[in-house]
């Protein structure tokens, strides 16, 4: 009769998210597309992705210790900084571009603004658009053992062909990790399927991108321009891996489709009208600058609050 | 001629426009790109600055209380438009470098800030002194400022080439982000230097912008210069307040 009750204090059911956890899922979900890259490029991908990642956590690691604060590394988010900012690089740039940009990311970034959930500025494509801005020359230099010349989406810019199935297979030019639409698909499941992300922002922003590319490209419905624009570029290691990045997308679902829509309509001002081809990485961080704004208009009204007024 | 050296030292040092007070933003980060650029800018608003003091320090008491701004605009533009031609004449290649900005000295508030705070109020002497002192200041911040910016992003120092020969330049600093890396860098340098000046014991009371703490982790919600939420704050309050009126009266 007098079974004792076993009591613990709230919360009873307790998830297994912790940040480290979510982390290590993104930079396993990454390994395919990293994976390719190193396939694809050879072997001095793996060194610059090495490099890249080893100094993002070095740079967090002595940020922490210079400044007394808890070493932070444990969450692996610097990893995940390290290895996107990697995959955004082309194989060709020194080594140090690698370091610096990583550096950039880590103590600019994020770790100035207070740390990881304070950045208000994806960490990674900071740095990026930091070394696009000032080694020009460099990051846009694809040419590689593996292939010469210009990337896919500046082939079609210039108004030639390409070969879809070769972009979706990710066998062009480009960054170490954007061009296999197939081994970034692949990481992108794994990131549904254990729920760390929804296809409400990738979703939003590949509707919209598609609709402005049918309205404004200047192809009109041409299946294969539109799925060249697809697959080109970073859109979809964009959408999937960096406009989801849980610090600097809205956190109301309103919010979020209407994050993925102005996402889309960037991209596709940059891309068709811009000079450059390419224009993802810089949607996603004018977009991140947006985000306060979008929260504060979308935020739902607590229940009680907001009714008629008299 | 004491007044003359603490009103030198104070606008080099303790109360340095750019780092210190935060005034004429526009110039500092639009004209850096070399250090000759920042030196040129500096002292051209030097001149405005000192020149602009004298004169409206003389007629402080002639100049009605009403139209002082006025007034004191219309002084400042007959120097800046002295100093223009003046440039335009002898120096022709720093004109066509500051370009816009040499007629926008005329809107530079840390010369407003002068005439208002200090020349107004003061006699002729101090206020040319103090006038030389904020635009010396000004002077240096813009140099250095100029200087790194020209190191980083082109390599080269007052034009002259002295990285060594491997050097990539980092391009990024010589575009407008650049201005606002390094003016943030050095401003946390001289705050540290100052809070490390602090903790000796030397009273920087003087020096310190502010409190030098900050305002989102300090624990006097009451600060009156507290700059977080101060505001937002006030106004959930007074909404929160008009509610329960609003509940009263039902």
């Amino acid at each position: 009769m007098n079974k004792l009750l076993k009591v613990s204090s709230n919360p009873h059911i307790r998830s297994k998210a912790t940040t480290g956890n979510i982390m290590l899922t993104v930079v396993l979900a990454l390994l395919p597309a990293a994976g390719f890259g190193i396939y694809n490029f050879g072997i001095r991908a793996l060194l610059l992705i090495a490099v890249t990642v080893a100094s993002a956590v070095l740079t967090e690691y002595l940020y922490d210790i210079i400044c007394k604060r808890t070493v932070t590394i444990g969450d692996f988010s610097a990893v995940v900084t390290g290895l996107l900012l990697a995959l955004n690089l082309p194989v060709s740039v020194p080594l140090w571009m690698g370091v610096l940009g990583a550096a950039f990311a880590i103590l600019v970034v994020k770790m100035l603004f207070g740390g990881l959930g304070q950045n208000f500025m994806n960490p990674a494509l900071g740095a990026r658009c930091f070394l696009l801005i000032s080694f020009t020359s460099y990051m846009t230099n694809f040419e590689c053992d593996a292939y010469t010349g210009a990337t896919p989406l500046a082939v079609l810019k210039e108004g030639g062909s390409v070969d879809i199935l070769d972009m979706f297979l990710g066998k062009t030019a480009g960054t170490i990790g954007e061009t296999s639409m197939l081994a970034i698909l692949i990481g992108a499941c794994i990131l549904l399927i254990t729920g760390i992300i929804d296809l409400r922002i990738p979703g939003t922003y590949i509707v919209t991108f598609i609709l402005f590319v049918l309205l404004f490209g200047g192809h009109g419905f041409d299946p294969a321009f539109l799925s060249a624009q697809l697959a080109g570029g970073g859109l979809m290691l964009g959408a999937f891996f960096m406009a989801t990045d849980y610090v600097t997308r809205p956190v109301t679902k309103r919010g979020q489709y209407v994050y993925g829509i102005i996402l889309g309509l960037l991209t596709g001002i940059f891309r068709i009208f811009g000079p450059s081809a390419e224009g993802v990485s810089y949607a996603i961080i004018i977009s991140n600058l947006l985000v306060p704004l979008i929260e504060k208009v979308t935020l739902p009204k607590a229940f009680g609050k907001g009714g008629e007024k008299r | 001629m004491n007044s003359a050296k603490e009103r030198l030292l104070n606008g080099i040092l303790k109360e340095n426009p750019t780092f210190v007070l935060m005034l004429g933003m526009c110039p500092t980060l639009a004209v850096t790109v070399s250090a000759i650029n920042g030196l040129g800018m500096g002292l051209t608003t030097t001149v405005v600055l000192a020149l602009s003091n004298v004169f409206i320090s003389l007629l402080r008491k002639i100049i009605p209380d009403k139209v002082r701004i006025p007034a004191f605009i219309v002084i400042i533009a007959s120097f800046v438009t002295m100093v223009q031609l003046l440039l335009q004449a002898f120096i022709p290649f720093l004109y066509s470098a500051l370009g816009v900005y040499i007629p926008l000295i005329v809107v530079n508030c840390i010369i407003l800030g002068r005439a208002e705070a200090y020349a107004y109020q003061n006699p002729p002497v101090p206020s040319f002194f103090d006038g030389l002192g904020m635009g010396l200041g000004f002077t240096f911040a813009l140099t250095i400022i100029g200087a790194v910016r020209e190191i980083l992003g082109a390599g080269e120092l007052f034009g002259y080439y002295i990285m060594p020969k491997g050097y990539v330049p980092v391009n990024i600093m010589i575009l407008a982000p650049g201005a606002f890396f390094v003016l943030a860098a050095l401003t946390a340098i001289q705050n540290k230097v100052k809070i490390i000046g602090e903790k000796k014991g030397k009273d920087m009371s003087k020096i310190q912008s502010g409190c030098s703490h900050d305002c989102m982790n300090c624990e006097d919600a009451g600060c009156s210069h507290r700059f977080y939420d101060a505001q937002a704050g006030e106004k959930a309050d007074t909404e929160s307040v008009k509610e329960e009126n609003r509940e009263k009266g039902e």
